[in-house]
């Protein structure tokens, strides 16, 4: 499993993860202009909720149920208790808050769950590589949910009169108001909704990294370097731009710097979309707010 | 019997500065009342009061109950459709997606899908335009969406802020002579914000005339357009 | 831009300028800040006064900080990796170059300036949170450039970098604590007199007059990009002369002392002590050196659930810090002098 078609492959599943946390991110931006540092935090958190619920017995897609279930409640009452009261607060105060609850939730992982790192089962075949030795079970199963999650998603917001209403609520809040959008609700949902994903995304990197308190950090380095190239508010363009670091990453790894260099690369893919793209490729670019 | 819009006392403003300074004013079931007035009288803030969006002092009754103190997606719900200045269009979604958000709070869907016709009725062109996005929409059609989005709530009140602002003369003609039949066919009250007097004075039934946040003279439509000193003085034509 | 943009935010406008003493005074306040600041050299434990020196190189980093984030509005969570970098490149240089450590200083602030240049750069063009992710990434991935093997013959690796603590010099009677201390003080004095002036100078009024309006800012003719980027590597250059001290202090520089809880704690310091206060950053010195050994013994194996919540709690009830508290307080105090004295002349 080592030539390029399988670094391409691998990319797409790791890919599927950038994705879902960029799209995570990009959502709570869209509506607030906030970037979520603690995203990948909540992540975690919600992946050992997972591991929690599989080790006292439960069937993994009851737990993974279950888990995405908690994770939603759990974003809806962090959006109503630390953010709604700071609405009209700078920015520098929404990261503050966002740096605190990283503190909060990695060291509460750390201590209710132990630093250790930990495996964690994934329920896909992990027998022989299929596909002619190009991919293992795991990376084509996580890839599936990944992308089963991402339409669903897309269904949800294109398809639902709830999902328009959160797309009216992000894009002009005063209108949405004024047809009677209760908007404040629509942020608390989009909370819920992207710890939900990023609950998906956590528990099916676990496998792959290892579950420990800080999973997520070089994860969430790639959504962001992923949300930046699609366009940071454009979701359909984070998802795309997450899928693409996903690959860019698996062949830089394989072939220019190394493993060792990972984070780095996704830092150089941050200043590299800033310095000729900054727009993203499929965003516009957000200026204001200097 | 009670109006369908009254206001007692009603003060508003911005921060500190007060815009409002007590004002009194009703609209009656099925009537049009117009505010007029000059650039910063209040015309805007006064719309801004009942539905919500500023803080305010006194009371507003809207058929019978309070909406002072409720938030604005509240009052909506209650069945006051406010076209804002600006249009308020969602720019980024379909002409579609907009008509569908004015009607977000209601359930009965079959009943939905026919105020979808009555409005293409009124607004034709909006069917043509049905599936492109909102903000590749001219001014005039894009005031006529935010009439077709208000009408879709089913409102018992529609409150409009200067729907001439920036059209060509041919489009206000065009869009008040459509007013004038939703006025007839929907039997809805309306509370009209505009600068253009003549037009206003013509199609509403009551007028108040605003100056920095207070009413100045108020009476039948018919009464201000006849009274020469009050259209030489406030109204300048 | 919507109208509350405008609006000068609330945290991060704090009054500038600390109220101006009298010019007779404050003749009198420096020469006694001066022994006060030398004095625990003196009457402190050598491993309380080595917790002191580490106090007073934080404030040093967070008063870098807080030039680009408190009076620039330009937020950064990665000024870690700017300590990081001053303190590697005056470890190498002692290390491997032979040189003394006060003369690897101006070479750490050079490397640091440059790199916080080289990172503004693309970030500050936009605006927004760009320079706040860029950052982010950055404090996250320096430890693992620190570590690869490319750079192993100087960084030393995973290993790290040992150099030797400084003695005192011309004979002078003092321990390599003792020096270590005064040394460090030294530095930090010339560093918050300068940043002191330079904010209350044209070019301090400009940074806040970018950081509050703007769109007036640019209207006035002024380059917003350029001199954010200056402030951002002002601000670099600052953070970085303090990890230069701490490397000498420590006597030591290794990639996980570096990681990007570093940033995060500088991040919290300068919340905690005062956004955009010159002095806050010495609150902000005392707690992040302190406070997480309390938070330990308070709350036991979770120092961080409490570090993290006394961040959020600041936030939400003290945005403007210590420095915003004791400020206050002062004020009032001086009301109720003015009414006081107000009252027998009537």
């Amino acid at each position: 499993m080592e030539g390029l078609p399988h670094q391409i492959v691998a990319g797409i599943a790791t890919g599927g993860i950038y994705a879902s946390v960029a799209l995570a991110l990009v959502m709570i931006y869209q509506a607030t202009h906030h970037v979520n540092f603690a995203q990948g935090e909540m992540a975690t958190f919600s992946t050992y909720i997972a591991l929690t619920l599989i080790q006292a017995g439960l069937p993994y897609w009851v737990a993974f149920v279950v888990t995405v279930a908690v994770s939603f409640v759990i974003g809806v009452v962090v959006e109503r208790v630390l953010l709604r009261p700071m609405h009209d607060a700078p920015v520098l105060a929404h990261v503050g808050i966002f740096i605190g609850l990283l503190l909060v939730i990695s060291n509460l992982s750390g201590w209710i769950f132990d630093y250790t790192v930990k495996a964690f089962p994934t329920p896909f075949d992990t027998g022989a590589p299929m596909l002619g030795g190009l991919v293992s079970g795991h990376e084509l199963g996580s890839t599936a949910v990944t992308l089963a999650v991402l339409t669903l998603v897309y269904l949800f917001f294109r398809h639902t009169s709830l999902g328009l209403a959160m797309r009216a609520a992000a894009y002009n809040p005063v209108s949405a108001r004024l047809v009677g959008i209760r908007v404040g609700w629509m942020l608390a949902l989009g909370w819920g909704l992207a710890a939900a994903i990023g609950a998906v995304a956590g528990i099916m990197v676990a496998p792959v990294v290892f579950l420990e308190p800080n999973m997520m950090l070089g994860i969430l380095l790639y959504a962001f370097a992923g949300a930046l190239l699609g366009g940071i508010d454009n979701p359909a363009g984070a998802v795309a731009g997450g899928f693409a670091v996903g690959i860019i990453e698996n062949i830089g790894g394989a072939y220019l710097v190394g493993t060792e260099l990972k984070l780095t690369l996704a830092l150089a893919i941050i200043i590299a979309v800033l310095l000729f793209k900054p727009s993203g490729l499929f965003g516009r670019v957000v200026v204001s707010r200097v | 019997m009670a109006a369908l819009l009254e206001a007692e006392g009603l003060t508003a403003g911005y921060g500190a500065t007060a815009v409002l300074h007590g004002l009194d004013f009703a609209v009656e079931e099925r009537g049009v009342t117009a505010l007029l007035g000059a650039n910063g009288a209040g015309k805007t803030t006064t719309l801004r009061a009942v539905s919500g969006m500023v803080r305010t002092g006194g009371s507003i009754r809207f058929a019978g109950e309070r909406l002072d103190g409720l938030a604005t997606e509240e009052i909506a719900r209650r069945g006051v459709a406010h076209v804002p200045d600006g249009r308020g269009t969602f720019m980024e979604l379909t002409v579609e997606e907009n008509m569908r958000l004015g009607a977000y709070t209601r359930s009965d869907r079959a009943e939905v899908e026919a105020d979808f016709e009555r409005v293409f009725g009124y607004f034709p062109r909006l069917r043509q335009r049905f599936r492109q996005q909102a903000g590749t929409l001219s001014g005039g059609e894009q005031q006529m969406l935010a009439i077709s989005r208000a009408l879709l709530l089913r409102p018992r009140l529609l409150l409009l802020d200067e729907p001439s602002f920036g059209l060509a003369p041919l489009v206000v003609q065009e869009i008040f002579a459509i007013m004038r039949r939703i006025r007839e066919e929907q039997g809805v009250g309306i509370l009209l914000v505009e600068q253009n007097a003549s037009l206003a004075l013509d199609f509403a039934d009551r007028a108040y005339l605003l100056e920095t946040g207070r009413i100045v003279v108020s009476g039948p439509a018919a009464d201000i357009r006849q009274d020469e000193s009050v259209r030489r003085s406030y109204l300048g034509y | 831009m919507a109208a509350e943009d405008a609006v000068p935010v609330e945290v991060v406008a704090a009054p500038a300028r600390p109220d101006a003493p009298t010019d007779s005074l404050a003749w009198l306040a420096v020469p006694a800040m001066v022994l006060l600041a030398m004095a625990p050299a003196f009457l402190v434990e050598s491993f309380r006064l080595f917790q002191l020196t580490s106090v007073v190189i934080y404030a040093v980093a967070i008063l870098g900080l807080n030039i680009v984030t408190g009076y620039n509005g330009q937020i950064s969570l990665g000024h870690g990796a700017f300590y990081a970098v001053g303190a590697y490149t005056t470890a190498i240089l002692m290390a491997s170059f032979g040189l003394p450590y006060w003369a690897t200083l101006p070479v750490s602030a050079a490397v640091c300036g440059a790199l916080g240049w080289g990172i503004g750069f693309p970030a500050l063009r936009l605006g927004g949170l760009y320079l706040a992710l860029t950052t982010f990434a950055l404090a996250v991935a320096v430890p693992q450039v620190l570590k690869h093997d490319a750079l192993e013959t100087w960084t030393g690796g995973v290993q790290g970098v040992f150099i030797a603590k400084p003695d005192a010099p011309f004979g002078l009677p003092l321990s390599a604590d003792q020096w270590m201390y005064l040394f460090t003080v030294a530095i930090a004095a010339a560093i918050f007199v300068l940043a002191r002036n330079l904010l209350r100078s044209r070019i301090g009024r400009a940074m806040m007059a970018i950081r509050d309006q703007p769109t007036a800012a640019e209207a006035m003719g002024m380059d917003l990009a350029a001199l954010k980027t200056r402030t951002f590597a002002l601000s670099a250059t600052i953070t970085g002369v303090a990890g230069a001290l701490s490397a000498v202090a420590v006597e030591f520089v290794s990639p996980d002392s570096f990681s990007v809880n570093l940033s995060i704690t500088l991040f919290v310091g300068m919340i905690v002590g005062g956004v955009a206060s010159i002095f806050g950053a010495v609150f902000g010195g005392l707690f992040v050196v302190f406070v997480p050994n309390l938070a330990e013994d308070i709350a036991g194996a979770a120092p961080g659930v409490l570090y993290g919540a006394i961040l959020i709690l600041f936030v939400f009830v003290l945005p403007t810090g210590f420095a915003g508290l004791l400020r206050r307080v002062a004020a009032s105090a001086r009301r109720t002098t003015a009414t006081n004295d107000a009252t027998p002349g009537r």
